[in-house]
């Protein structure tokens, strides 16, 4: 229930923040809205030296609608996004993605940056994001950079992020034809398996939460989908898949969900 | 008794809480609210291994830490007995002694080895995690499979065996029953380790005053009485010189009916030091830590008629103890023996018992303790023997109901009164007809839904009475009575003071509406106090379901006695002989000259100046009242429910779920209902959602609320309550017990639905959803 | 090392220094004696310690006090004026929608943002809307019916 004893600092500005990343070495963590990192703080699996609160840092905030993509700062909540109705409308597998995160206390304050920096393969933003083609804009010391969702993940509460950036924001094609469909037991936890869909015609990325150390592109599913045959395509969902076993599920009925959840992602979303 | 007219708040109306304002305002007292002046925090630092030894423990590092007051192991504090077990069912188990801290072994992934006092519970945990614990580990034994394996390792060298008890009991004739029976059906059900997961976790703040001695320790507590006397025991000091109090408490479940190592600690670690100690248990310490429930297998064998009619039962039932006896570890099972036959007349029954030691958290009572496992073993069997002889569920059980009352069981057990006929037709009455529940079945079929309905018929037992026979039967040290102390004030106010300990469960209100009903004055003029034992004379505390049918009872019993007295005292007053007064709405009159009254705050101002009491009446009214009860009361009834199964998933939705209860007359129904709402989602998390997990070393992987799930608002159906009402003979308010019934009642009636959607005999819970989507693949039918 | 904050907590502005690991749920429990707020999990799972931060509700064992600097936050003790319990605190007395009390303060701070946010709730909206919060004690269905009651201003 109580963190170990950490240095805090709360920069003004996104360069604030990254000098200070840089002063403490690593050894610091970007604190957002605080719902992925406190929890495992309170519970000792996480101690680092330092926290760097982003939290006040207005630029990192709200919502920019263009023609084709929407970017959102990383500190929105996801409140927030499930509320927005330009995301409702453009990108709609990110609105409901955002409105099945925890309960309403956790949507109030977790944000989608620090969801989708912290790439708990359970977490249901990082397959959505993987999904959509979306990106991720970093700040560090050596200046912006994008990083493209595939080349984001890397392993199990691992990005591509270098410990002195700070993700900035997330920005996303639009695409109305998907959905994100989650299964759990309890209706605020996390994902035993998630699967997102985004078709476009006749084709589809797919991704799935919950089968891996981070979210796995269904790419058996993406190559046999023709743009009518959801079920056969679905069934290729757990293809090549090493899903885990734990005690809300085992790894072979996480491939079977997969299966199944393909599908229906893929029906929603074409419902659309 | 009066009876308690249509505006009154007395016996049998729904009325609102008198202790809900502060709890919905924020001004609860619970353990943790408490701040007493000098108090240190104490951190634990716990065993991370099943079974080990302990070869040395680094503190220096800790005690260094800023803030930090002591660092205490097992070596520094001295008890002058073990954590207590106030149950041998045969008087012959062999109790091992568990130091309340570690000394030299652990047997269990938990269990508390050193604590830290520190003047903040941060710079607790702070110093807590700089103890090194160096460990010898030794072979662990995680379930009783294994425990019982030829050459398994021994929990406790000291005996011969992990096996800790053999509990039995048969009748004579059990194999020729089953020789002629038509049928015979078998299964093994199990009942999975629960964690009993109240909101409010365990906390105590013990308060050693070494210049008096005296110790005064507040505890999230249901039995305040037990522990103080529990206290003096095993801290060595006299109980005069203990108070032990519950405030608040949230919630327990039967986690809080017993007398923990930590409480033991807390109040010597505070003698250590001469401080106040708090500590508050946090919430993965609780699933570690905090005694487990059920953890219960049971062989059930049926032989029955191919009319239906069962003649012998045979029942094996392996209980997993745990690690170490708590305070009532050894009576759950007993009680599940007690009440295996359920709610039929089973001529024959044959039921062994084996108690085992494992290296895990000690079980004991969860909300039912011993009659949820009884009772969902025999449902299931019904279930089955009814599958087996294409009979329905109903008429199976209509055809071994008791049929008249007091019934006597194989067991040995009277069941007071009942009409389980009754409760099921209501059930059947409410419920949707077959042919509708069957064109549903097969609108929800094209949906990719397999539906399905169950049910159960229970009797429970609850206030484990008269005494001499919870001693007998139960094996329990103390007794099954309750007392309570009504005092009427010179004004007319009352304070009830009550050995029961309530921690939600309303009593302030219920025992208010008693003494309305017995001294016409108003439910508001009333006050319980509950809880201290420096005010309460000794009370057994809340668990069981027992608190109004014995406790309450208790306060009917001393009301009645302040009201005859003050009877003698209004004679007198009158100037009218006792026998012609008549009592009605707070006034004593004279009958047929109702202008000669005075009312009962009258006769109270007078009784306390006691200016011309009548002969040989003592002055005062303040009446104490001790009851034990002639026997158990028997609440029994009929739930059903109907379930959705997701095809393709395994996803069970409970659509509706019916509950018709009988807990004989009722005295707030409102209460009632809610109690009822509560045990039947507790019984629900049973079926669907809840099972502690070990794996093979003995370390618990549902560690927090994120693996051990229990249900909130949206898995958890509206549930309809409805009532009959037959009176129990055993007590003058003709009441029962209902805080467990839910629970007993609702966790065969899911199984039994979602056993019913698939077309398969049982399934092992919790039935997540992978198992019942494994159970389809195996090809359940719809 | 403490740093100052300032927070307001139920109109009343509190300017002190915290140790940054502070939990909000600490601070105002341990350091302001607002013990209506309550702990009953580490895992941000139970919803006992819900209160308001800038109008939202929020766990309060899941945000740290310097994260509530500048803020203001409201608890169950705020809820309510001149000694008038506020309606949802009067719809879970009526309704029966608390037994030991213990979730209590946490459920009614939910159950009042989700009427803000949806005035006339379905019951399966209710329970959604209360996800975030464990009862062990009612089985939920009177906690749905206080919050039915609040949302339709039937109380008596």
């Amino acid at each position: 229930m109580i963190p170990q004893a950490f240095e805090y600092e709360q920069p003004s500005s996104v360069a604030d923040a990254i000098a200070m990343l840089g002063k403490h070495g690593g050894e610091a963590r970007v604190l957002a809205g605080g719902h992925s990192l406190l929890p495992m703080m309170k519970l000792r699996l996480a101690a680092p030296d330092a926290l760097i609160d982003i939290g006040r840092i207005a630029s990192l905030r709200g919502i920019t609608d263009t023609p084709d993509a929407i970017t959102i700062g990383a500190l929105t909540t996801h409140a927030e996004v499930a509320g927005a109705e330009v995301i409702a409308s453009g990108c709609p597998i990110l609105a409901e993605t955002a409105a099945g995160i925890g309960d309403l206390q956790v949507r109030n304050r977790g944000t989608i940056g620090g969801s989708i920096a912290n790439a708990d393969p359970h977490g249901d933003l990082p397959a959505v994001l993987l999904a959509l083609d979306g990106e991720a804009t970093a700040e560090g010391p050596n200046g912006r950079r994008t990083i493209a969702a595939a080349d984001l993940f890397v392993d199990y509460l691992q990005t591509s992020l270098s410990p002195d950036e700070i993700l900035t924001e997330v920005r996303v094609p639009k695409a109305s034809n998907s959905a994100y469909v989650k299964f759990n037991r309890r209706a605020q936890d996390w994902a035993i398996v998630g699967a997102a869909a985004v078709v476009h015609g006749s084709s589809a990325r797919i991704a799935l939460t919950g089968v891996g150390s981070k979210p796995v592109r269904a790419a058996a599913v993406e190559a046999a989908f023709d743009g009518s045959n959801t079920a056969e395509a679905a069934g290729h969902a757990a293809d090549g898949l090493d899903a885990p076993s734990d005690t809300a599920a085992s790894g072979e009925y996480r491939a079977h969900l997969a299966r199944v959840l393909v599908r229906r992602a893929l029906e929603a979303a074409m419902a659309r | 008794m009066a009876i308690a007219s249509e505006q009154s708040k007395g016996i049998g109306q729904a009325v609102h809480r008198k202790e809900d304002r502060k709890l919905l305002t924020g001004k609860g007292r619970y353990v943790d609210d408490l701040k007493l002046p000098g108090m240190q925090h104490m951190a634990i630092v716990r065993s991370t291994h099943a079974h080990a030894d302990i070869t040395a423990i680094e503190t220096s590092q800790a005690k260094a830490m800023p803030g930090v007051t002591a660092v205490l192991t097992g070596e520094d504090l001295e008890f002058a007995a073990g954590v207590p077990c106030a149950s041998n069912p045969t008087g012959e188990m062999v109790h091992p002694v568990r130091p309340p801290l570690a000394k030299g072994r652990v047997r269990h992934a938990g269990e508390p080895v050193a604590v830290v006092l520190a003047s903040d519970r941060y710079a607790a945990a702070d110093a807590a995690a700089m103890i090194e614990i160096s460990y010898s580990p030794l072979p662990a034994v995680v379930t009783p499979e294994e425990a019982l394996a030829d050459g398994a390792p021994r929990v406790h060298e000291e005996l011969d065996s992990n096996v800790a008890l053999v509990l039995a009991h048969s009748t004579d004739n059990v194999d020729d029953a089953f020789a002629k029976a038509d049928v015979v059906v078998k299964q093994t059900i199990r009942n999975q380790r629960l964690i009993h997961v109240p909101i409010e976790t365990r906390g105590v703040v013990a308060d050693w005053n070494t210049a008096s001695d005296e110790l005064t320790v507040h505890s999230s507590t249901q039995v305040p009485h037990f522990l103080r006397t529990f206290l003096a025991i095993v801290c060595g000091v006299s109980e005069a010189k203990v108070r032990a109090i519950a405030p608040d408490v949230g919630g327990g479940f039967g986690s809080k009916l017993n007398a923990y190592a930590e409480e033991f600690v807390a109040a010597a670690a505070s003698r250590k030091i001469g401080a106040p100690v708090k500590w508050i248990e946090e919430r993965s310490e609780a699933m570690l830590a905090t005694c487990h429930g059920r953890a219960q297998d049971a062989h059930m064998e049926l032989a029955a008629t191919t009319d239906g009619k069962v003649l012998a039962m045979r029942a094996h039932y392996v209980q997993d103890y745990g690690s170490y006896l708590q305070m009532l570890t050894p009576l759950i099972s007993q009680l599940t023996l007690l009440m295996s036959p359920g709610a039929y007349a089973i001529p024959e029954v044959d039921v062994t018992v084996t108690n085992v030691y494992t290296n895990t958290v000690p079980t004991d009572a969860l909300r039912g303790a011993g009659r949820p496992e009884a009772t969902h073993a025999i449902e299931r069997i019904m279930d089955i023997l009814a599958l087996e002889l294409g009979m329905s569920r109903t008429e199976v059980r209509r055809r071994n109901f008791p049929q008249e009352f007091p019934f006597t069981t194989a067991i040995g057990l009277m069941y007071d009164s009942g009409d389980y006929e009754g409760t099921l037709a209501k059930l059947l009455e409410l419920s949707d007809s077959k042919a509708d529940f069957e064109r549903r079945r097969q609108e929800a079929a094209a949906r990719g839904k397999r539906l399905g309905r169950g049910l159960s018929t229970y009797v429970e037992v609850c206030g484990f009475v008269p005494s001499d026979v919870a001693r007998s039967a139960l094996g329990l040290t103390p007794g099954g009575w309750e007392s309570s102390t009504v005092r009427m004030h010179p004004t007319g106010k009352v304070t009830v003071i009550t050995g029961t300990s309530p921690h939600g469960q309303g009593h302030a209100t219920s025992w208010s509406q008693i003494v309305e009903t017995e001294l016409g004055i108003p439910f508001d003029d009333v006050e319980v106090i509950h809880g201290d034992t420096a005010f309460a004379p000794y009370g057994l505390g809340t668990y069981g379901s027992r608190s109004l049918a014995v406790g309450g009872t208790a306060v009917h019993l001393a009301a009645t006695k302040v009201r005859e007295k003050a009877r003698l005292v209004a004679a007198q007053m009158l100037e009218a002989a006792a026998d012609d007064l008549e009592f009605s709405g707070g006034t004593f009159s004279v009958k047929g000259s109702p202008d000669k009254s005075v009312t009962m705050q009258e006769v109270a101002f007078r009784a306390w100046q006691a200016f011309e009491m009548p002969e040989g009446v003592t002055p005062g009214l303040d009446e104490t009242v001790f009851f034990d009860p002639p026997n158990c009361v028997f609440p029994f009834g009929a739930h059903g429910c109907e379930v959705e199964v997701d095809e393709e998933t395994g996803k069970v939705e409970i659509t509706s779920y019916i509950a018709v209860d009988d807990c004989g007359n009722v005295v707030n129904p409102m209460i009632v209902d809610g109690q009822v709402h509560g045990g039947v989602a507790h019984g629900i998390g049973q079926a669907l959602y809840e099972g502690a997990v070990y794996d093979a070393n003995g370390q618990l992987l549902t560690g927090s609320l994120v693996e051990y799930v229990i249900p909130s608002a949206v898995e958890i159906p509206s549930i309809q309550t409805h009532r009959t009402v037959t009176p129990s003979p055993t007590n003058p308010l003709g009441v029962k017990g209902i805080g467990e019934a839910g629970t007993i009642a609702s966790t065969p009636a899911v199984v039994g639905a979602v056993c019913h959607a698939l077309g398969v005999r049982d399934l092992d819970m919790p039935l997540q959803p992978e198992t019942v989507w494994r159970a389809m693949e195996k090809g359940g039918t719809a | 090392m403490k740093r100052a904050v300032t927070i307001s907590v139920n109109g009343v502005s509190h300017a002190t220094g915290v140790e940054p690991r502070t939990l909000l749920v600490h601070f105002l429990r341990e350091h302001l004696n607002l013990t209506g707020t309550h702990v009953g999990c580490d895992t941000s799972n139970c919803g006992a310690c819900t209160v308001w931060l800038d109008g939202m509700a929020v766990k309060s064992c899941t945000v740290l006090a310097v994260q509530a600097d500048g803020s203001e936050v409201t608890t169950i003790e705020g809820v309510s004026a001149n000694g008038e319990l506020h309606p949802m605190q009067r719809a879970f007395h009526e309704t029966h929608g608390l037994q030991c009390g213990y979730c209590t303060p946490g459920m009614v701070m939910a159950a009042i943002k989700l009427l803000e946010a949806n005035p006339d709730p379905s019951d399966a909206e209710i329970r959604r809307g209360l996800e975030g919060n464990l009862c062990r004690c009612t089985g939920y269905e009177n906690i749905v019916a206080a919050v039915r009651a609040a949302a339709s201003g039937v109380t008596v």
